[in-house]
């Protein structure tokens, strides 16, 4: 690969826009007139058009996923150690779309937009987006790219929930839902840590009512708090021991609130390098998200089993044994549904230390596991 | 093992949903799909096998089957196999009832105890060790091992209903003296069994 990349990585990228003017009906009852995606895509879709997988992002996630933006760049994308020629997910044989969520600040619109009826950023006036809103987003962005159907819609965490809401909306146009350390919906805990976070956020001085951007600051002390509180949570205890333990950045203790542990040092970090790319009202919307999915609210009885029944899509869901924020049992509340509903799954509990952020990490189970899963799903033949 | 398969796939009626417990690498369902166009699940606690199985294109769902089967309704499968797995698991009367509990039918495949090769090196005052059942005591998987007549008083105890029995020599061939002395001459036994 040119410009130095290793040579199973996708390489130089570069992101795409659609525009999208067909009136978008959000679950809010809010409508958007128009709106666009941004998002990147890896290989070439082949002439069956059958080999495309759709990558669905989780919560401070974006389009890009894999390869990098600038020659001699360091930083490749979220996911590149699964995408790429000869990686798990081979872009050799599939042809791979990322795109970054509505409602999200990395290019696709949402409350950094401008809003059309005040020519102002939405900021906190964007209207609240839910999974099934993204996957409609996802499937208008599947017709402007001529994809009838995934080959595969694969994602973890909030990209989790995703592939299974793809599974239940459009049944026909999924053959494949990986989900990853994902749940059916969140427990009480896990709304709890969101509902910290927001407060984190809201309470702010320089919040402003979401409006931050109009006084050109940003509520940069909430949003790093969210983001250290969300840290702790993907970490595991036992990895947060082992990386960090209790070691002290001045090799003694110094009676004050600076940074005296390791810790306290990384947590500071993650969260200050989070404000210089994340906005906060994305941050609310996404986290409002995360607590409103659930895929059986619209069937009978509030029944996920109901809700799947229709589903065609063979599945495969996976967790960590040591994620305690979309832990094993959640993804086993998914399997049991599945197997109640006689669909196609399969489940694989991977050993990892790691807690959620496992599913981001090249743990060598997983990945071989995710290699095989993709290494036998048919599809037409090489790219046209 | 294909010799066993093949005998498995007689008893199972064509279309039918199976639950197979401990199901290695997937083969057994992937012979059950193509011959008896079967479906269903396969249970595994092995990472290396279930890899496997995904490269079958087999459904199989990571679980330990000495949790039970709570994830599986009542009723809710035609036949529950489990070969070459019932001596290795914790409780197998438990999961015994769990296989009838969640299927209308079982077939259950194990090493018999009771043949006189194993029966012989008791008598020597060793714990057996065979080409069919290789490993020593201290290192063996099989923790509760059976004979042929304690897995039918078994079945009598639990009220079970044995519909089909098939006995067979470790290179799964039966001879009709096996038939006639299974618990002597037979290394693998197949049953197929329901709820009286």
């Amino acid at each position: 690969m040119s410009n130095g990349f290793p040579h199973d990585s996708v390489g130089l990228v570069t992101p795409q826009r659609r525009a999208f003017t067909e009136p978008l009906e959000l679950d809010s009852g809010a409508t958007l007139d128009h709106y666009e995606l941004v998002f990147e895509t890896y290989g070439e879709l082949n002439a069956a058009r059958d080999n495309a997988v759709l990558i669905c992002h989780a919560l401070s996630g974006d389009h890009h996923a894999a390869g990098y933006h600038e020659p001699g760049s360091q930083r490749p994308g979220w996911w590149d150690n699964l995408i790429g020629p000869g990686r798990p997910l081979d872009t050799r044989r599939f042809f791979v779309v990322s795109p970054n969520n509505l409602g999200g600040c990395a290019g696709s619109t949402g409350p950094l937009s401008i809003n059309p009826a005040t020519a102002q950023p939405y900021g906190p006036d964007f209207p609240f987006v839910t999974v099934r809103d993204w996957v409609k987003t996802q499937a208008r962005l599947a017709d402007a790219l001529g994809i009838g159907c995934w080959a595969a819609v694969v994602g973890g965490s909030l990209g989790g929930m995703q592939a299974l809401q793809w599974a239940v909306d459009f049944p026909d146009r999924v053959r494949h839902a990986l989900v990853i350390a994902a749940a059916a919906k969140l427990t009480t805990q896990n709304i709890a840590f969101n509902e910290v976070a927001r407060h984190a956020i809201r309470s702010d001085a320089n919040f402003h009512g979401g409006r931050y951007f109009e006084k050109g600051v940003v509520p940069a002390h909430g949003l790093m708090l969210a983001r250290m509180l969300g840290h702790i949570t993907y970490l595991s205890d036992d990895v947060l021991m082992s990386r960090f333990g209790r070691e002290l950045r001045d090799g003694k203790l110094n009676f004050g609130f600076d940074v005296e542990f390791e810790i306290e040092s990384y947590l500071r970090h993650q969260g200050e390098s989070f404000v210089k790319r994340f906005d906060a009202n994305t941050y609310l919307l996404m986290t409002k998200s995360l607590d409103y999915f659930d895929p059986a609210a619209n069937a009978p009885d509030h029944d996920l089993r109901k809700a799947l029944a229709g589903a065609s899509a063979r599945f495969l869901v996976i967790s960590f044994s040591s994620d305690w924020r979309f832990a094993p049992a959640r993804s086993r509340e998914i399997v049991r549904a599945l197997l109640d509903a006689d669909r196609d799954v399969s489940y694989v509990e991977i050993e990892s230390e790691q807690g959620h952020d496992s599913f981001l990490l090249e743990v060598p189970l997983y990945h071989r596991v995710l290699r095989t899963y993709f290494q036998q799903m048919p599809i037409a033949g090489a790219p046209a | 093992m294909r010799e066993e398969q093949t005998l498995i796939a007689r008893w199972i009626r064509n279309g039918s949903r199976v639950l197979d417990l401990g199901c290695g690498n997937g083969a057994l369902l992937a012979h059950l799909k193509s011959a008896r166009g079967v479906s269903g699940y396969g249970i595994e606690i092995d990472s290396e096998n279930i890899v496997r199985c995904l490269e079958a294109g087999v459904n199989v769902i990571q679980s330990d089957l000495d949790r039970g089967l709570s994830d599986f309704d009542d009723d809710s499968f035609d036949y529950v196999i489990m070969t070459q797995t019932l001596q290795a698991t914790r409780y197998p009367d438990r999961l015994l009832r769990e296989m009838l509990r969640v299927g209308r039918e079982a077939i259950v495949t194990f090493p018999n105890f009771g043949h006189w090769k194993c029966r012989l090196q008791v008598l020597t005052g060793r714990m057996p060790v065979t080409r069919h059942l290789p490993n020593t005591w201290y290192n063996t998987a099989n923790i509760h091992m059976c004979t042929v007549r304690d897995f039918e008083a078994l079945c009598a105890s639990e009220g079970l209903e044995i519909l089909e029995r098939e006995a067979l020599d470790s290179a799964h061939r039966t001879t009709a003296a096996m038939r006639l002395l299974p618990n002597l001459l037979a290394e693998i036994a197949l049953y197929r069994f329901r709820r009286r």
